[in-house]
């Protein structure tokens, strides 16, 4: 019993520790970001390695996810003769809920694992304090440009994925199952509106970004450097990307669609 | 870096078709395209009910949609719903006498303000008022009535 509570003590100090000195990361890779902006290659290059090489995985997945949507929706709204606000259905999924969510989930694990994987090498191989041995601050060197990279690849992302996804139902819903391709946009224009969904859809996706990439570069900048160090911590970056992901898309839509 | 240049190629490609996602979504998607703000004038209308009209419920004249609602509040004073309505202003030539309704598309649709434009030669002005109103049809007093006269004709 004594030791139950002191293991939930040790562990509750753990992890507020782990907070603070995340929180700490942030505000340091934050002001790093300054002195990424004089030297746009860097970004550049992350830019290519999260962004460019995840557009593959986004595009193809907002694809099938918008023809799903487009079958399923027109299954269930045929029964009640209402096939025409499929475009409706598709398009206020998308761009509320899925288009940020499924993209984010995408991001934490085709881009954040990476970058976890990526800087916790570096700390093993002792590259980090290599560099502060030569006087370049890693966090601005390493940590602040996959930031920036992060942070604004991730609503292009998520664009990109509802864009598609819309097109996908659209070729499923009026292509294979012949609802009229009018009504499909026109009842999609009449119902999306551009402040309450386009753009709380695109804040959406600018948070999520922001908090994956945070958590990812944390991760690896924290792993124990090790081979199974590196591991967990490429495991951690993904389940708590996920959590964080999910649970702060509830907070988003209880505050922004509360009518 | 010998694949500097594609990179730079590969990442301009990215930036551009994530905003043309993004554009896409602004304009093929929303309303921003077909509706905006600036280019409309205000009325109001008084209803003695506006049944379960909302902000941006649509107005409509003709069957075609000409603006939308921008705010419903009580009148505490006159106990009447105050709908104020902003209409494209390609459409200012409707005149004063112009009959507004709240009508419902469809048996279990949405409901909006049907404009019906009567015969005066003078035009409702920005801010005007619009005094001939017809309220919504509530469903459970439609029946109500239709149950009493049933019922008092049979008494007859």
């Amino acid at each position: 019993m004594i030791e139950f509570l002191q293991n939930l003590g040790k562990n509750t100090r753990t992890s507020f520790t782990k907070l603070g000195r995340g929180t700490f990361f942030l505000l340091q890779t934050t002001s790093g970001i300054v002195s990424v902006l004089p030297r746009p290659r860097l970004l550049l290059n992350q830019m290519h390695s999260i962004g460019v090489l995840s557009f593959l995985i986004i595009t193809i997945s907002g694809l099938f996810v918008g023809m799903v949507l487009g079958l399923q929706g027109y299954y269930i709204l045929s029964d009640f003769g209402a096939e025409e606000t499929l475009g409706v259905m598709v398009a206020a999924s998308l761009v509320r809920e899925l288009g940020p969510v499924v993209t984010a989930l995408l991001f934490a694990g085709r881009a954040g694992s990476a970058l976890t994987a990526e800087i916790g090498l570096m700390k093993a191989t002792e590259q980090l304090s290599g560099m502060e041995m030569m006087a370049v601050d890693p966090i601005k060197r390493i940590i602040s440009p996959r930031f920036l990279a992060g942070f604004l690849s991730m609503p292009l992302l998520a664009a990109l994925f509802s864009a598609v996804g819309i097109i996908g139902g659209q070729m499923v819903g009026s292509g294979l199952l012949g609802v009229d391709e009018g009504a499909y946009w026109s009842q999609m224009r009449a119902n999306i509106d551009f402040q309450d969904d386009i753009v709380n859809g695109v804040i959406k996706s600018i948070v999520f970004g922001f908090v994956a990439s945070w958590i990812a570069l944390f991760e690896g900048y924290d792993a124990i450097p090790t081979s199974e160090g590196v591991s967990r911590a490429t495991t951690r970056t993904v389940v708590n990307s996920a959590f964080s992901i999910l649970g702060l898309d509830f907070i988003l839509t209880a505050l922004m669609f509360g009518d | 870096m010998q694949h500097t240049s594609t990179q730079d190629t590969l990442v301009g490609l990215f930036v551009a078709s994530g905003i043309a996602g993004l554009f896409f979504l602004a304009l093929q998607v929303s309303n921003l395209s077909s509706f905006t703000e600036q280019d409309s004038y205000i009325v109001t209308a008084r209803f003695e009910n506006s049944g379960g009209l909302k902000v941006k419920s649509a107005v409509s004249s003709a069957g075609v949609k000409i603006g939308q609602v921008k705010a419903i509040s009580f009148d505490p004073k006159s106990y009447e719903s105050v709908v104020e309505m902003s209409i494209d202003k390609r459409y200012s030539t409707l005149p004063d006498d112009t009959t507004a309704s709240v009508y419902t598309a469809g048996l279990l649709g949405e409901q909006y303000v049907n404009l019906d434009a009567g015969g005066s030669d003078e035009y409702l002005k920005d801010g005007g008022k619009i005094d001939v109103t017809n309220s919504a049809i509530i469903l459970e007093k439609a029946l109500g009535q239709f149950l009493f006269k049933s019922a008092a004709e049979e008494k007859k």
